[in-house]
């Protein structure tokens, strides 16, 4: 077998690549395979000084290895590779000269090359710990990114332990390639991502997100309810088109489903109620359950959960969007206030439309009630007067008087957090999901404090 | 042309010399491109081809379909007739992964720098080798790096794209274009909104990297200054006509032109004068 020239070093250092078991494949071969080269691969205590055999240019090597071999030395030794004398393939020769060293690269520098010589270039550095590198790059016919990274990993090895680097031999536009990618700091802080907080500074930094959601609403809110009141007593200023646009889009729109939602909700309620009633022989019962229910609590609630959803989240989509492509700001440099010409039109359109809303769900509830109290022969007279015995004025007042407090919780919510959308592309999701969120639960903790002044209140 | 922009041109005058009119096989070739809008032809009859190595610019007025035609050589739209030969291979003709696959041989800069909003600087340029080569994460992090480098942005590397200026994200734009190293990288505008500050070092940051990576760049602008500085030669599009009236180089077009009208438009205004 000719000779070739070793690419990797003497098999008395353990050089990782893997263990062979039989039958199977190495691994540091099968890489290189991908290089227009040709290989020669042995491994030593099998095939002795010599050994081995030829591997061509995209030929697969298959090698298999006795079990107790394999076993008895299983991190020492591997296949040795060598190479061909190609210009093209990248090497690494290096040579220590007391306590500097020179690590001479040859070759293409290129994506595909650069790994296979990467721990080559940077392992003797690390191992030898020399004062100075010198790198010559006379054989270098071509360098890419992959090789300028060679480069800077080269510097920052050699910065690691303190040693200097010396780059010499390049063609002059090598060379000037290399100098202008030489990164500022060798050691390459800016690879180190932001630390993450702690979780004490976290916690801290929640709390005062908090804080400053808070002060944005308490002062949002003062600043909505002046331009209201000012807005209703100059009712020509106010934006009577943008107001019928909102209040046809979050109220004409949404009936079908809103009347559908209130149906099944009746509808569920009165057989959920006619499984323990019948057992009582209190079917009687079923009507004025479901009609308080509906109308005193479910029918406003459910209304305004789904404008929440629907609306809410379109009034923060809307003004987030024109807050990130500074709309908002045009507004302002206009002369021009966002709360009364964007949040005023939205909020009020809520207020009008939502109560509008909560009616038909309430009274689809009832008649979803009444497709159930059927199959019990009651006739709708019959359930009719049930549910008027039943249902006082002050159940649908209140109902209907929730609504208009949830409605401008839902609009104000949505509002303010379409103003306060920050930067970036996940902006405007981030801004819809948590007005949508925030509604809800601020609408659901307002119902249960209506329910504890309608009860002592004795409404 | 600014004092500034002339003396980068004489310094780099020496790299137009070399190479460009081999005589070699072109790098893009466009062949009578046609393209259609709503069924309504707006660019017809475009031929040109781009040599390697070269800087060509297509330029002209607004709503000339500068863009529209950069949009079709990147594989974006089909064109309704002829041929975008991307080193060898039709792209119009190509679907699917053989798309793809000719995508990858070029890299683009959006006007907008259309950077990825959640990840930050190095990462995106990082992506592209994640995505398509077996390089290990760390040779792939410091080729990133490096390629920041080169653009002036490493000390930008871990910031999120919302966190940069327009310029500074057309520059993370540029860099993750070249992060493959292609042979050639498509600039839609790389100049709009900059200060001519700005513009000035993005036009010499162009001519570096064709310097001395030999990309050929295919750049759509009208600023003025910038044609004279980068362009070897020049695509003219006429919006009137919907058709390619000039291609050559710059200078050459602005003083000998057959076409009035080319002349016009290479003369319009005092230097730093924009179409």
């Amino acid at each position: 077998m000719a000779a070739l020239t070793p690419l990797v070093e003497p098999l008395d250092q353990p050089c990782g690549h893997g263990l062979l078991r039989p039958g199977g494949s190495c691994e540091l071969a099968k890489r290189r395979l991908a290089m227009d080269a040709t290989f020669e691969v042995a491994h030593p205590l099998v095939d002795g000084p010599g050994g081995g055999i030829r591997i061509q240019p995209g030929q697969r090597h298959h090698r298999s290895h006795p079990t107790r071999i394999c076993r008895l030395l299983p991190r020492v030794l591997c296949c040795r590779i060598m190479s061909s004398k190609n210009p093209d393939v990248a090497s690494v020769e290096v040579l220590p000269q007391g306590d500097i060293l020179r690590v001479a690269i040859t070759g293409r520098l290129t994506a595909s090359m650069v790994p296979n010589v990467w721990s080559n270039a940077l392992g003797p550095i690390r191992q030898s710990r020399p004062r100075q590198v010198i790198v010559d790059g006379s054989g270098v016919t071509y360098c890419d990114g992959a090789g300028l990274a060679l480069f800077a990993q080269i510097r920052r090895s050699a910065a690691m332990l303190g040693a200097s680097v010396v780059i010499e031999g390049l063609a002059a536009d090598l060379n000037e390639l290399v100098r202008l990618a030489d990164l500022p700091d060798p050691l390459a802080p800016q690879l180190r991502p932001n630390k993450p907080l702690d979780v004490v500074s976290q916690a801290g930094k929640a709390a005062l997100d908090v804080l400053d959601d808070l002060r944005a609403m308490v002062s949002f809110l003062g600043e909505l309810l002046a331009a209201i009141t000012w807005t209703l007593l100059h009712p020509r200023q106010l934006r009577w088109r943008d107001l019928f646009a909102v209040a046809e889009k979050a109220g004409a729109n949404a009936v079908a489903v809103v009347c559908l939602l209130g149906f099944l909700i009746g509808l569920i309620l009165a057989f959920q109620s006619a499984i323990p009633m019948q057992r009582f022989g209190a079917t009687e019962v079923i009507p004025i359950v479901v009609s308080v229910a509906v109308i005193r609590e479910l029918g406003p609630l459910i209304a305004c959960i789904l404008v929440a959803g629907r609306s809410g989240s379109a009034f923060a989509a809307e003004i987030g969007t024109m807050k990130v492509t500074e709309e908002v700001n045009a507004l302002q440099t206009l002369g021009l206030d966002p709360v009364k010409f964007l949040v005023v039109p939205r909020v009020l359109a809520a207020m009008m439309v939502t109560p509008l809303l909560s009616v038909f769900c309430s009274l689809m509830g009832v008649v979803g009630g009444y497709t159930v109290m059927a199959n019990y022969d009651f006739t709708i007279a019959r359930y009719l007067s049930a549910v008027r015995n039943a249902v006082h004025y002050q159940d649908f007042i209140g109902g209907v008087a929730k609504s208009v407090v949830f409605a401008f919780i839902i609009g104000a919510i949505g509002c303010l957090r379409g103003l306060r959308t920050g930067a970036g592309p996940g902006a405007v999701g981030d801004s819809t999901t948590r007005a949508v969120v925030a509604s809800i639960v601020l609408v659901i903790m307002a119902d249960g404090i209506f329910g504890v002044v309608f009860y002592y209140l004795g409404i | 042309m600014t004092r500034q922009n002339q003396q980068l041109s004489k310094e780099l005058a020496p790299r137009r010399a070399r190479g460009l009119d081999d005589g070699g096989e072109p790098i893009i070739r466009v062949e009578d491109f046609r393209a259609t809008y709503g069924g309504k032809t707006v660019l017809k009859d475009i031929t040109f081809d781009v040599r390697r190595g070269e800087v060509l610019v297509i330029a002209g007025g607004s709503g000339s379909g500068k863009s529209t035609l950069l949009k079709h050589m990147i594989g974006l739209y089909k064109p309704a007739g002829g041929r975008i030969l991307i080193d060898g291979d039709d792209i119009a003709a190509a679907d699917g992964p053989q798309l793809a696959r000719l995508m990858r041989k070029f890299g683009v800069a959006y006007q907008g720098g259309a950077l990825f909003g959640s990840m930050t600087v190095l990462e995106n340029v990082k992506l592209p080798l994640e995505e398509f080569t077996d390089l290990p994460a760390e040779v792939a992090d410091l080729t990133a790096l490096t390629k920041l480098q080169l653009v002036g942005l490493v000390d930008a590397a871990q910031k999120l794209p919302s966190e940069l200026s327009g310029g500074m994200q057309k520059r993370a734009a540029i860099a993750r274009a070249i992060s493959l190293d292609p042979a050639i990288v498509f600039l839609d505008e790389p100049s709009a909104g900059l200060d001519p500050i700005t513009s000035a070092s993005l036009d010499e940051l162009i001519l570096t990297l064709n310097h001395l990576l030999g990309t050929s760049f295919v750049i759509v602008t009208h600023e003025l200054p910038s044609i004279f500085t980068i362009a070897d030669r020049v695509v003219v599009l006429n919006g009137t006509e919907k058709t390619m009236v000039a291609l050559g180089d710059p200078v050459t077009l602005r003083d000998h032109s057959p076409n009035p009208w080319v002349r016009d438009f290479f003369n319009r205004g005092a230097p730093g004068a924009t179409l």
